[in-house]
C-alpha cells in the first residue's frame, strides 16, 4: 500500500477521533418503529390471543358471579365496584386472585423471546445493521410489551365497570374510580416486573424455551416457595428464645420484610390497601396504635395511597432495575450467531 | 469522495479472549469496486465485516467506512451501508412488503415514500408478484433476493454481503451474480465474502485471501496468479507425429520452462508467457500434425489450493525444524 493513498484517510481519522468522542445521534432513533412493529406482532400473536381469551373469560365469569352475590346482600356499601373485584362466590375465586395469577403469565409470554427470538430467526444482525442503536431495539421491545399489557388490562378494567353498571344499576363514585384506577396502575407495574425479568432471561439464554422455563421457575418460586422460605428464614435469623413479646414481634416483622422481597407480596399488599378502604395498616398493628380509631371505617384515598407508597415504588423500582440489567447484558452481547 | 477509499482499515485487530480472530488487517477498497474476501471458514471474514459495520468493536487499529468511523458514527455508517448477512432471516409471519416496510421505518424513510420504495426494491429483485405473501412460504433463493431488496431500500453507497450465493441453486446464483453486476454498473461499491471461488473470480475486480485472521494475499486475480503460481501459463497441445522430435521442438520455443508428454499425443507446456502461436509453429516445422491447442485460464481455484498447499508445506517444515 502506498503512503500517498494513506494520507487522506489518516487525516480523516485524526478529525474523527477529536470530533466524535461520544456516540452520534439519539439512542432512541427508530424506537417508535420498533414499538409499533412489536405491538402489532403481540396483538396478532396466537399466544397472546389465548391468554387474553382466558383472562377475559375469568373477568366476565368472576365479576358476573360477584354481581349475583352482591345483589343478594341488602346491606349498604359505599364501595360496590371495588366489591366487584374482590368478592368471591363459591366455587369461583375473586377476580383479583385470578388476576394476580394471570398477569405474570401474560407478561412472561410477551417478552421471554424478545431478544433470543431475533437471534434464532437470524434477524438480529439484519436489524442491528440498520441505523439504530441497540438501546432503541431493547427499549422499544420493552415498551411495546408494557403498552400491550396496559392495553389488555385497561380493556378488562373498562369491561368490568361496564358490566357493573349494567348489572348493578348504580353509577360508580369518584373515590371508587380513583381507587380502581390506581389498582390498574399497580397491576401494570406488577406486570412490568415480570416483563423485565423475562427480558433478562431472553438476553441471557439463546434458547427461547430455556428463557420461558427460567421465567416460569422464578414465578413459581415466588408464588409457592417464597412464603415458606421467608417464614423459615425468619425463624432462624430472629429466633424466639424465651417467648418474650419483643422476640415474637421481631420475628413477625422479619418475616414480613423478607416476604416483601417478592413482587407478589408487594402487589397483594397494594391490592388489599386500594380495594379495601377500611384496611389501615399492612404491617403488625399494636393495640396502642389503634387508640382512638373507629374500626371498620374507611380510610380516605390519600391515606390509602400513603399506605402503599413503598409497595408501588418497590414495584416500579424492581421493573427499572431488572430492565437495566437486561440492558447492560444486551449491550455487551456479541451479535455473532 | 472519489479518491478516498470507501473502506480503509489500518492494523485492524479483533481478539476474543486469547483468540485473535482478525490480525492487523490492512485493507483498502476504492469507490465502485467489487472486492471479494476469500478464505476458509473461521478465517475472520465475518468478524471483519461486523467491525466495518460497527457491530463489533475492534480491539485495536482503525477502520474508516466512507470516511466515517463505524464505532463512533454508527448511525451515519449504517444508513449508507447495506449489509446482507449470511443465511439472512426474516419475520416469517409477516409478508415480504411488511418486512421491508419495517426496515424502511428503521431507516427513517418518510412514511409517504415507503410504499413506493418498497415496491421499487421488490421489483428490482423480481419479487413484486409475491409482495403480499408471507415470507414463511419463501424458498431459500427468494429469501436471499428479499435480503437484497432489504439492502437496496436504503439506497446504499456500499453493500457488504456475507456468503451471498451459498446454498443457492446454479440458476439462482447466476441471477444473483447478474444483479450484483448491475449494482456495480450503478456505481455502488460491493464487498463480498465467499468461498465459491469461480463466482468470486467472475464478478470481483480484486480479491483478498484470508487465512487465520490475516489477509495473506491481495490484488487482482492475475496478480495473485503471478504471486502464487509464479505467473505460469499452461498450454495444452495435442499433436500426432514423432514424439521425441515434437518434444524437442517445443522445448526450444523461447519462454517455455517445461514440456510434459502426458499421453501418446498430448503435451503440456508451462511457459512464462502465452506461446501458443510459437508452439504451433514448432510442432508443424517438426513434421507433426497439430490437432488441438488450448490455454488453461488461471483460475482462483488453482491459486487458492496452491496457496494453501504452500502454507501447509511450510507449516510442516517449520514443525520438522523445531
Amino acid at each position: 500500500m502506498s503512503t500517498a493513498a494513506l494520507k487522506p484517510s489518516a487525516k480523516i481519522s485524526a478529525q474523527g477521533e477529536t470530533a466524535h468522542r461520544s456516540r452520534e445521534g439519539s439512542p432512541w432513533t427508530g424506537m417508535w418503529a420498533v414499538i409499533l412493529k412489536e405491538m402489532a406482532d403481540h396483538l396478532s400473536s396466537t399466544r397472546i390471543f389465548i391468554l387474553n381469551t382466558l383472562i377475559l373469560l375469568a373477568a366476565v365469569g368472576t365479576v358476573f358471579a360477584a354481581t349475583q352475590q352482591i345483589s343478594q346482600t341488602v346491606s349498604q356499601d359505599e364501595f360496590l365496584y371495588l366489591r366487584l373485584l374482590t368478592t368471591a362466590r363459591q366455587p369461583l375465586p375473586a377476580f383479583v386472585a385470578l388476576l394476580a395469577f394471570f398477569i405474570p403469565l401474560i407478561s412472561i409470554a410477551l417478552t421471554f423471546d424478545a431478544v433470543n427470538g431475533e437471534f434464532s430467526r437470524r434477524t438480529m444482525s439484519r436489524i442491528l445493521a440498520q441505523p439504530i442503536y441497540r438501546d432503541a431495539l431493547l427499549m422499544g421491545k420493552f415498551l411495546a410489551s408494557l403498552f400491550t399489557l396496559a392495553l389488555v388490562c385497561t380493556a378488562i378494567w373498562l369491561l368490568i365497570f361496564g358490566l357493573g353498571i349494567l348489572r348493578l344499576g348504580v353509577a360508580p363514585g369518584t373515590e371508587e374510580v380513583g381507587r380502581a384506577l390506581l389498582f390498574l396502575l399497580a397491576t401494570i407495574f406488577y406486570g412490568g416486573i415480570w416483563l423485565a425479568l423475562a427480558m433478562v432471561f431472553s438476553v441471557l439464554f439463546r434458547q427461547t424455551a430455556t428463557a420461558a422455563l427460567a421465567s416460569i421457575a422464578v414465578w413459581l418460586f415466588f408464588t409457592v416457595f417464597w412464603g415458606m422460605i421467608s417464614g423459615f428464614l425468619a425463624q432462624t435469623l430472629s429466633p424466639v428464645q424465651i417467648g418474650l413479646p419483643q422476640e415474637i414481634l421481631a420475628q413477625a416483622s422479619m418475616e414480613q420484610t423478607l416476604s416483601r422481597l417478592s413482587p407478589n407480596t408487594l402487589y397483594a399488599e397494594s391490592m388489599v390497601a386500594l380495594l379495601q378502604p377500611q384496611v389501615r395498616s399492612l404491617g403488625i398493628l399494636l393495640p396502642t396504635q389503634l387508640d382512638g380509631a373507629i374500626l371498620g371505617s374507611p380510610l380516605p384515598l390519600a391515606q390509602s395511597i400513603l399506605l402503599i407508597w413503598p409497595q408501588m415504588t418497590g414495584l416500579i423500582a424492581g421493573s427499572i432495575l431488572l430492565f437495566a440489567l437486561a440492558y447492560v447484558l444486551f449491550q455487551r452481547q456479541e451479535i455473532r450467531a | 469522495m472519489d479518491d478516498h477509499p470507501v473502506i480503509y482499515t489500518k492494523d485492524l485487530t479483533k481478539k476474543y479472549g486469547g483468540f485473535t480472530a482478525v490480525d492487523s488487517l490492512n485493507l483498502e477498497v476504492k469507490a465502485g469496486e467489487v472486492f471479494g474476501l476469500l478464505g476458509p471458514n473461521g478465517a475472520g471474514k465475518t468478524t471483519t465485516i461486523l467491525m466495518l459495520l460497527g457491530l463489533t468493536e475492534p480491539s485495536s487499529g482503525s477502520v474508516r467506512v466512507l470516511g466515517l468511523d463505524p464505532a463512533r458514527q454508527p448511525l451515519s455508517v449504517k444508513s449508507r451501508v447495506g449489509y446482507l448477512p449470511d443465511q439472512v432471516g426474516f419475520y416469517d409471519e409477516l409478508t415480504a412488503s411488511e418486512n421491508l416496510t419495517y426496515i424502511a421505518r428503521l431507516n427513517g424513510i418518510p412514511g409517504d415514500q415507503i410504499p413506493r420504495r418498497v415496491d421499487e426494491s421488490l421489483e428490482r429483485v423480481g419479487l413484486l408478484h409475491v409482495a403480499s405473501k408471507r415470507v414463511s412460504a419463501f424458498s431459500h433463493g427468494m429469501r436471499q433476493r428479499l435480503g437484497l431488496a432489504d439492502v437496496l431500500i436504503k439506497q446504499p453507497q456500499l453493500i457488504i454481503m456475507d456468503e451471498p450465493t451459498s446454498g443457492l441453486d446454479p440458476e439462482a446464483s447466476h441471477d444473483f451474480l447478474n444483479t450484483i453486476r448491475s449494482l456495480k454498473e450503478e456505481g455502488i461499491t460491493i464487498l463480498l465474502s465467499s468461498h465459491l471461488l469461480h463466482q468470486v473470480q467472475a464478478i470481483c475486480d480484486r480479491v483478498g485471501l484470508f487465512n487465520q485472521g490475516k489477509m495473506v494475499l491481495q490484488g487482482t486475480v492475475e496478480q495473485l496468479a503471478m504471486r502464487v503460481l509464479g505467473g505460469a501459463y499452461r498450454i495444452q497441445l495435442d499433436a500426432a507425429g514423432e514424439r521425441s522430435q515434437i518434444l524437442q521442438a517445443l522445448e526450444k520455443v523461447p519462454g517455455v520452462s517445461s514440456v510434459n508428454a502426458t499421453d501418446s499425443r498430448a503435451y503440456e507446456i508451462e511457459a512464462a508467457q502465452d506461446v501458443r502461436a510459437e508452439a504451433a509453429e514448432a510442432v508443424i516445422t517438426a513434421g507433426g500434425k497439430l490437432l488441438k491447442l488450448g490455454i488453461q485460464a488461471q483460475s482462483l481455484d488453482d491459486i487458492y489450493s496452491a496457496y494453501f498447499k504452500e502454507v501447509e508445506h511450510e507449516h510442516r517444515r517449520a514443525k520438522a525444524i523445531s
